[in-house]
């Protein structure tokens, strides 16, 4: 058989994806997160009398560290899992890939494992990150100066 | 390439699961199941080697023999340099041969073993054969803590350790005949989609085994394949009809049948090289001793691929290979 006409076969049993539904969830969870985050900020400038720039390196380190310790306490996986993009855009979804990951590696070392594994999901989003700022840094300075 | 045995015998066998098998329909037929991924080990990896231990355990116990007894083991299984194997064998102390066929390991095994005992080079061996959830996970898949949703044709790798005592004394279940099947590539490069990758394989062995012999597909009771789950089972029906003008009847997928489809997070159902022989072994040899189906034939399903190739683009190999399993009258 062909390989086209097998592929016809194979798309007619493999089964869709419900992305209305999985973007209602995504957009449901992750506004609950963005929520916390607000909290958190407007509690922190409040409590440290701080400006909210200020406070809101503080507001991500807090959520940075909820996801890692739930990751390590086994049952952030599934709240992902069903979350989806609500958990996985955020920066909860950049604590929870760099956990897993350094969790897999625990025994392999703290050099062999954790120190070159750690970053294995994670990298490209810091690659990509430092990267994407630096040249939307630079279109961002020769449309509006600075 | 079809051969038929006159005299080798499936004696006994010998299954170790994980959790989500215990929990599982098929849990009655199983002789030890953990309620714990590590299975008393301190990593995954050394988890999935005890599973072996321990089946070869079990069944040296049941067939009432030492290790000093055994010719030769042969063993296989998912991981990088089959690791699990080997390091169970570090332990065992049996003349040993290591295998990769992916999820046909299984089937691979037992038919080199029949081979050499058919050929009267060896007097018996053991098969065994072992895949780990989380071990396979963390190879193939995302950290096992990382919660990333997956598309629902994703099977789920089977925890458990399967070994099989071969002989030519005549007891258990008669090894009738085995095919071995080619390497096949429709250019599926979806590594989530299993199933679709390796129904052509299934069927290309199935169509050879029963041309070779001159069968129809009546002619066994059940015929068995490994790890295709839920969608890939569809595939393959349909692409047996129109490809080879088969129709298969009586036939079922061991991934739809070792777990709870509905009621367990198992997407579109198991896989690994233990999903095969852990049904196979318990649900089905049971069946069989009773006599309710009398002509099996095992068709293991394997997908031949690696994580650096699927990010290569390349699309996935896939083989399988065939035993023909009789009752003895």
């Amino acid at each position: 058989m062909e390989r086209k006409k097998y592929q016809e076969i194979v798309k007619k049993y493999t089964p869709k994806e419900n992305r209305i539904y999985n973007g209602l969830i995504a957009f449901i969870t992750g506004g609950i997160v963005g929520v916390i985050g607000e909290l958190l900020l407007n509690f922190y400038a409040y409590i440290f009398h701080i400006s909210t720039k200020d406070a809101s390196s503080f507001m991500i380190v807090t959520l940075i560290f909820i996801s890692a310790f739930c990751t390590c306490l086994g049952f952030f996986d599934k709240l992902v899992n069903f979350c989806k993009a609500g958990l996985i855009v955020p920066i909860t979804g950049f604590a929870h890939a760099m956990m897993s990951a350094a969790l897999d590696y625990k025994k392999e070392g703290l050099v062999t494992g954790i120190g070159s594994n750690m970053f294995k999901l994670a990298g490209s989003v810091i690659i990509f990150g430092v990267c994407s700022a630096y040249f939307f840094g630079i279109i961002r300075i020769l449309i509006f100066g600075g | 390439m079809t051969t038929k045995y006159n005299n080798v015998y499936i004696n006994e066998t010998a299954i170790v699961t994980g959790p989500y098998e215990k929990k599982g329909p098929l849990h009655s037929y199983f002789d030890k199941g953990y309620d714990d991924l590590y299975c008393d080990s301190k990593t995954f990896e050394q988890a999935e080697s005890k599973l072996i231990i321990d089946a070869v355990d079990i069944l040296l116990e049941k067939i009432n023999k030492t290790r000093f007894d055994i010719d030769l083991h042969i063993s296989g299984d998912l991981l990088n340099q089959i690791v699990a194997s080997n390091l169970a064998s570090s332990t065992l102390e049996i003349p040993y041969l290591g295998l990769y066929n992916a999820c046909a390991t299984s089937v691979e095994g037992i038919i080199i073993g029949a081979n050499m005992i058919e050929a009267r080079q060896i007097k018996n061996c053991i098969c065994t054969v072992s895949s780990h959830n989380n071990a396979a996970e963390k190879q193939f898949r995302y950290p096992v803590e990382y919660g990333g949703p997956k598309p629902k044709t994703t099977t789920f790798t089977t925890t458990g350790g399967a070994a099989c005592f071969l002989s030519y004394n005549k007891s258990g279940i008669k090894l009738e005949s085995s095919t071995i099947g080619i390497v096949k590539d429709l250019g599926i490069k979806d590594a989530y989609n299993m199933g679709a990758v390796m129904a052509p394989a299934a069927a290309d062995t199935i169509y050879r085994h029963l041309k070779d012999l001159k069968r129809e597909v009546n002619y066994y009771d059940v015929i068995l394949t490994g790890d295709l789950g839920k969608y890939g089972k569809k595939i393959l029906k349909e692409y047996m009809l129109k490809e080879y003008n088969i129709d298969l009847k009586n036939y079922n997928d061991t991934a739809t049948m070792i777990y709870d489809l509905d009621n367990q997070p198992v997407y579109a159902g198991g896989s690994g090289p233990a999903c095969a022989p852990l049904v196979t072994y318990g649900y089905i040899f049971n069946q069989m001793c009773k006599k309710k189906i009398k002509r099996v034939l095992l068709v293991a399903t394997g997908a031949l691929h690696s994580t650096s190739t699927v990010n290569q683009k390349l699309s996935i190999p896939s083989i399988a290979h065939a035993i023909s399993l009789e009752v003895i009258e």
